[in-house]
């Protein structure tokens, strides 16, 4: 039997849940953890030499292979950011052995939900999959069972229920418009066949699917109106599943987004989906700038965040065509990596203040002088300024939007601008002045985060050419 | 498809419908939980209809599905529950019922309106399934802002699931239906258990704006 990469990307997750559901002790599994997070990694970046067939269930294609490659890259450095972090969770007793056996099992059901969602060529099981991610991180959300946790885990649970089962009507709808053109049965529901034939279903039942799907994942993209759920599962979460949700998750959601806007893109009498996301995205950007000025805590405060730039996103790949796509695929990639980056920072941070209440810490860059740094290098980078990675992708939206809809670059800007006021005002209380609040010893591993931060460095000022043609294909494909 | 067919399925959808509006109008978590199980055997009895319709086997394993968990399983057990947690037996309504009453009416008439439209070349079976299904899943969705306590959202959400249910089985053909009825019952098991793990009595669990208060604007 011949090495298939594909089902290697599920079944070591997977095998390794097991595994780690059984093993007692902290040492071991926090390490087992990282390595299964890398052995997943390496296999994932295999997928670009040696890609298997499509079949009726899994595929990989150009699009997906770029979140496999990203979403196992961030569940490796996050699996090695939560080795420290959880292990000074377990010294401040603020978890049990039994309950951290339970969590390194569920972050590796986690990545499998994940990987499955985007390896998933049947529009049936890709839903299967985002619903067991739901599940497995409500359940994360929950796991410090203060009233607050399971305030949000319980309000994430059915906001994210709801989501999914409008996500699934919408499937539905969707395999009933292709049985008149693919005939019925399983070949019905595989993304690959849905789209060789999707010019010739009906464009009426197509659309109303569509909003459906919209309403459904844009849930769990944490789109406005539909984001309530994501603030507060941030915040009381553990901060590495934090990292996760904001950095992974979100863009699982708005995957299974763009392969329904692919189809609905090859039909050439069905709605043109662009507008939609493109009004959801500025809503989400807009709201969620304004928002940032008035949070207290800081894990609201970049989760907050999180609904802006996925805003920004969406807004790309609503406005579609080459280069947008190609701006929303970079945004994507980049936010993903500093978003997490900056989630490692707040973790230790916190742990460091013994607090997530902005106005009780301070000072930080004179008390822990290289984690304070390196939040301020997030947050600028986060903020978009020149010359990180973020900077270039919004640079991108915003010059591509000017030439197509001055109007509503003018509303994009102000969202962007207004973010980052409110950005660096918080920034400025927490990182500088006076030191303020706790301050215990940071046992921290630092790499995670500084590697996140030196690759938005390096392509805000260099992106390897095979890179950059890569996504520009890829940005063809999307239309 | 013959007549006789046609009318069962017709009338077993149809009855969802109306039994789901029986839901809406209860004031009593006892008497909700008896009009939800009643709900989930004729979806079990319409869905097995369909699979001796279509000739469908697998389909009566989700017709057993729906007949084992969710007519008897979880009212039992939300039964229990609400006795051991002593929560209030009757129901707090964020809006009255003549209000609700209407508003589900109006929510009926916009999934006919909109899905008879688009499914115009659809089998006559299917379009009705889906426009009813529809209707099942707002007024189960109406259910779920309009009532505030953890039981009666959940019920909502179940409901909401057996219109889901019932377009899936109304699709012709379309594969996986067994396995997605069965990941809906691990998710209600899920927030069942939730509900009891959790000890949610009343109100802090809602999307009900009014009750987040510990969290909306960080107020403390």
């Amino acid at each position: 039997m011949s090495f298939d990469p594909v089902a290697a990307v599920l079944i070591i997750p997977l095998a390794a849940a097991a595994v780690l559901a059984m093993l007692p002790g902290y040492w071991l599994s926090a390490r087992l953890n990282v390595v299964a997070a890398l052995v997943t990694f390496l296999t994932a970046l295999s997928l670009f030499f040696n890609r298997p067939a499509a079949g009726l269930y899994l595929q990989v294609d150009d699009l997906n292979n770029v979140f496999i490659v990203l979403t196992t890259f961030v569940g490796f450095t996050t699996s090695v950011f939560s080795a420290s972090y959880i292990g000074h969770e377990l010294e401040a007793q603020r978890l049990t052995p039994r309950f951290l056996r339970f969590y390194h099992a569920m972050y590796q059901v986690l990545m499998f939900a994940m990987n499955l969602a985007l390896v998933a060529n049947n529009i049936g099981l890709m839903w299967v999959a985002i619903e067991l991610a739901t599940l497995t991180t409500v359940l994360m959300v929950g796991i410090y069972r203060t009233h607050e946790a399971l305030e949000a885990a319980w309000k994430y649970f059915i906001l994210g229920s709801v989501g999914i089962a409008l996500a699934l009507f919408g499937t539905i709808l969707v395999y009933m418009a292709a049985t008149p053109a693919i005939g019925e049965g399983l070949d019905a529901m595989v993304w690959t066949r849905l789209i060789a034939r999707a010019s010739q279903f009906d464009p009426a039942l197509l659309n109303v699917a569509f909003v459906f799907l919209l309403l459904g994942y844009g849930t769990k993209v944490g789109l406005v109106p539909l984001h309530a759920w994501l603030p507060d599962a941030h915040a009381e979460g553990p901060t590495p599943i934090s990292a996760v949700l904001s950095g992974l998750l979100l863009n699982v959601a708005l995957y299974a987004l763009l392969r329904f806007k692919m189809l609905l893109a090859a039909n050439p009498h069905a709605l043109a989906p662009g507008p939609l996301m493109v009004t959801m995205g500025l809503m989400s950007l807009v709201f969620a700038a304004f928002m940032l000025y008035r949070r207290r805590d800081i894990k609201r405060l970049f989760a907050y965040s999180s609904i802006e730039h996925m805003g920004i996103i969406a807004f790309a790949f609503g406005m579609g065509g080459p280069l947008a796509n190609f701006a929303g695929l970079l945004h994507m990639t980049m936010h993903s990596l500093t978003k997490s980056a900056i989630f490692f920072a707040v973790g230790h941070v916190t742990q460091v203040k013994g607090t997530q209440q902005i106005a009780k810490m301070g000072g930080l860059t004179e008390s822990n002088p290289v984690l304070g740094w390196g939040l301020v290098v997030g947050v600028v980078a986060i903020a978009g300024l020149p010359p990180l990675g973020i900077f270039m992708s919004e640079f991108l939206v915003v010059t591509s939007t000017f030439a197509r809809e001055p109007w509503l670059a003018i509303v994009l800007v102000f969202g962007i601008l207004t973010g980052v006021g409110a950005l660096f005002l918080q920034l400025n209380g927490v990182a500088f002045g006076e030191p303020r609040g706790g301050n215990a010893e940071a046992k921290a591993s630092y790499a995670p985060m500084f590697a996140h931060l030196a690759l938005v460095a390096v392509a805000g000022v260099y992106m390897p050419p095979a890179l950059v043609s890569w996504f520009q294909h890829v940005a063809r494909l999307l239309g | 498809m013959s007549g006789l067919d046609f009318d069962v399925a017709h009338l077993l959808a149809g009855s969802l419908v109306l039994i789901s509006f029986l839901e809406l109008y209860q004031d009593r978590l006892y008497a909700l939980l008896n009009v939800f199980a009643l709900h989930a055997l004729v979806l079990a009895l319409s869905v097995a209809w369909q699979a001796y319709v279509q000739d469908a086997p697998h389909l009566y394993l989700t017709a057993a599905l729906a007949l084992l968990f969710k007519a008897i399983v979880i009212p039992v057990s939300l039964h229990r529950i609400i006795v051991s947690l002593g929560i209030h037996r009757e129901i707090e309504k964020v809006v009255g019922i003549g209000a609700t009453m209407l508003f589900g009416i109006g929510l009926v008439a916009l999934s006919m309106v909109v899905m008879l439209r688009v499914t115009a070349e659809a089998g006559p079976l299917a379009r009705e399934d889906l426009a009813f299904a529809l209707s099942i899943v707002l007024l189960g969705l109406l259910m779920m802002v309009t009532r505030g306590n953890a039981v009666s959202q959940v019920v909502g959400f179940m409901s909401l699931e057996n219109g889901l249910v019932l377009a899936a089985t109304g699709a012709k053909g379309m594969p996986l239906v067994v396995e997605i009825s069965f990941a809906f019952s691990i998710l209600i098991a899920f927030i069942v258990i939730g509900i009891f793990l959790f000890r949610i009595r009343e109100r802090f669990d809602t999307v009900d704006l009014e009750a987040l208060d510990s969290r909306r604007g960080e107020r403390r």
